[in-house]
């Protein structure tokens, strides 16, 4: 199909994920199947041998993940995807990401929970999951599209963050955008902006894996590649050996919170809609937002002055953003496919100064326009 | 001849940490001898690990090291070597690390037969974390667990990695350490995924509970009951239960190994695109 000249592809969500993280580069695909992203994996392991790169169904969840950040070290695009108990299960070994700075994409397509809940059905309640799942203290990066040429873009750009800070970038769809299908114009390779990690250069045998004198993300040099240097799931100094030292290890986790909050420019992304003069704010995020806007699109039809911010990187979570978004609205309507989760950010990004209407709803079926709009009224 | 361990060796980080008269010294010497005797350049060769003491062992050789999470090295291990199949990956963990919480890998990889060697450094029983029985710990030895006595049978490591799929399987142990270097040198020229079982001394944390707390008395009650495989062939069950065999105790030269079989298909693919 074309349109207007363009190649125009009609894909599902996980499909959109796989070819995007092609054209972003990707080279090694580490996964185990699980409902409902599974599709990302069977596209990979179509995709990848096609494009000189490697795919693996690993034994389990955990494996993947190890996988994956093996060969990011080794200087591979990896990406891994899984859904809700698979994320439980790969979040040590993503936090061992965090720690040794290993550039990967993790796409968690979520699903009812906790624990097997429903499979084959959507929800939003792996938000918190993401930003705190793993133990310990680590600044998270995770993005959550809404529509399929934004998860295309998106895809892309979970991976130049990646390589950009040499972190797991997570990538939050749920069940209604991996299996729903929707129109996507992949764009022209070279028409976007491919970053890879920033290469040490020096002489090899003085090689140090956490070089950050001079900058926050390390210099890297993948194994094999002249130096013999070591890394390590401990608390590290810059030769990558343990260190115990607590001044060493206050400045590093300094470091590392501030390689995310210190380029919030770079990483940072709302999107708004129907935001101007709006008296009712909405803030919703991923597949949800969809409904809102439908919802806001109704009730400004009916003369409502209602508007919407709908975050696309959730984490950091755009608190500025939401303060100069919220902090002269009315009213705020928060609605989310779990019991509430970003409302807590919300709530506190706008200082509990302002009145917030929830609109929560689990069990399977998406939270529809009417369900907003109908809380958009009531406080209208 | 004289031997140079040095260009192996991070100097810098000795002394270790291991207990004097610890076996993973055997080992980790072993790994050293063979990797010259091979000629591997340092930076050619990546090392993985676990948690535990044996998972230690990376962090004072002098080449690519990876000290991982407790019983996923091998899993690393597996992408390491996907992406680079032109080098040479090789696994170090302990009996727990390796075969208890990372059983499911290990029994896995050896299925895939992929071209890495795993180094099971078994020293019966969870020696870092303080003594806990381990699924090597023999039935009614003693552990900081099982005061009583191990109320569960173990594993043969051998029989477990024959069974799963390796191409290469052979066990050592650390009262001859000749043995282990040449045990490992084959495993590494091996193409495809070999194991290697080195039986192993903690006297601090089997030993000491188990009426062996001297290094040597541990060493000794190991070496007494390895016999080659030619013995073992010829032994009775009973005497067999007092035994265990050494030596390559599996070889398969004509599975096709995993990254080839990769390779091929990516090649194929290639030569579908430009037909
Ligand atoms: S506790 Fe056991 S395995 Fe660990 S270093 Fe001491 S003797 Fe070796």
């Amino acid at each position: 199909m074309t349109d207007n000249g363009h190649n125009v592809k009609f894909w599902p969500g996980n499909i959109v994920v796989a070819e995007a993280a092609i054209a972003a580069g990707c080279n090694f695909f580490g996964g185990y199947p699980i409902t409902p992203s599974s599709e990302i994996a069977h596209h990979m392991s179509a995709l990848l041998p096609r494009h000189g790169g490697h795919f693996i169904q690993m034994e389990d969840e955990i494996g993947a993940m190890g996988s994956v950040i093996g060969a990011s070290l080794a200087g591979a695009k990896a990406l891994t995807a899984t859904s809700g108990p698979g994320m439980s299960l790969k979040l040590e070994n993503l936090g061992f990401g965090y720690m040794v700075e290993a550039p990967c994409v993790v796409v968690n397509v979520m699903r009812g929970g906790p624990s097997t809940g429903l499979p084959t059905h959507p929800a939003q309640a792996d938000l918190m999951q993401a930003r705190w799942g793993t133990h310990g203290d680590h600044p998270t990066i995770a993005i959550a599209p809404s529509f399929h040429q934004e998860i295309y873009m998106e895809t892309i750009r979970a991976f130049n963050l990646a390589e950009q800070f040499r972190m797991p970038v997570i990538l939050l769809l749920d069940e209604v955008l991996g299996h729903l299908s929707e129109g996507v114009i992949p764009p022209e390779p070279g028409s976007f902006e491919i970053i890879n990690r920033k290469m040490d250069t020096g002489d090899p045998k003085t090689f140090l894996p956490y070089n950050v004198e001079k900058e926050d993300v390390p210099p890297f040099r993948p194994y094999f590649d002249g130096a013999t240097w070591h890394t390590t799931g401990l608390n590290h100094d810059a030769t990558g050996f343990p260190t115990t030292n607590p001044e060493y290890i206050k400045s590093d986790m300094e470091r590392h919170i501030r390689k995310v909050l210190g380029n919030r420019d770079k990483i940072d992304k709302v999107e708004y809609y129907m935001a101007d003069d709006a008296e009712i704010g909405v803030i919703s995020f991923g597949s949800t937002a969809r409904a809102a806007m439908a919802a806001v699109k109704k009730a400004r039809e009916a003369g409502v002055k209602v508007g919407m911010l709908r975050p696309v990187t959730v984490w950091p979570f755009p608190k500025d953003q939401v303060y100069e978004f919220g902090r002269d609205k009315k009213y705020l309507v928060v609605p989310e496919f779990n019991m509430g989760q970003m409302v807590y950010e919300v709530e506190r990004a706008v200082h509990f100064d302002r009145p917030i209407k929830r609109v929560n709803k689990v069990g399977g079926v998406p939270i529809y326009p009417n369900e907003i709009l109908a809380a958009i009224e009531e406080v209208a | 001849m004289a031997f140079d361990y040095m260009p192996y060796i991070r100097q810098e980080k000795m002394p270790h940490m291991w207990c004097p008269g610890c076996g993973i010294g055997t080992v980790m010497k072993s790994m050293i001898r063979s990797f010259s005797e091979l000629e591997w350049a340092p930076e050619d060769i990546a090392v993985v690990s676990g948690i535990g003491c044996t998972s230690r062992l990376p962090g004072y050789l002098n080449v690519n090291t990876l000290h991982t999470t407790h019983g996923r090295a091998i899993s690393f291990a597996t992408g390491i070597k996907m992406h680079r199949q032109d080098k040479h990956v090789v696994v170090i963990s302990g009996d727990g690390d390796g075969s208890a919480i990372g059983g499911n890998h290990l029994i896995h990889a050896a299925r895939r037969n992929i071209d890495i060697t795993v180094i099971i450094n078994n020293n019966n029983i969870y020696g870092m974390t303080g003594g806990q029985y381990s699924p090597t710990t023999p039935l009614g030895a003693k552990a900081a667990t099982a005061p009583y006595g191990n109320l569960e049978p173990s594993f043969d490591l051998v029989k477990l990695l024959t069974g799963a799929g390796a191409s290469f399987v052979a066990r050592g142990q650390v009262g001859n350490g000749k043995q282990v270097a040449q045990l490992l040198k084959k495993a590494f020229e091996h193409k495809g995924f070999s194991f290697v079982e080195i039986v192993s001394n903690c006297h601090t944390q089997f030993g000491r509970r188990n009426k062996m707390a001297d290094p040597m008395n541990m060493v000794n009650w190991i070496n007494d009951r390895a016999v080659s495989e030619r013995k073992w062939e010829k032994m009775s069950d009973d005497d067999r239960a007092k035994h265990f065999p050494v030596g390559v105790l599996h070889e398969d030269t004509e599975r096709p190994e995993y990254c080839d079989t990769y390779e091929k298909l990516i090649a194929k693919l290639a030569e579908q695109q430009s037909a």
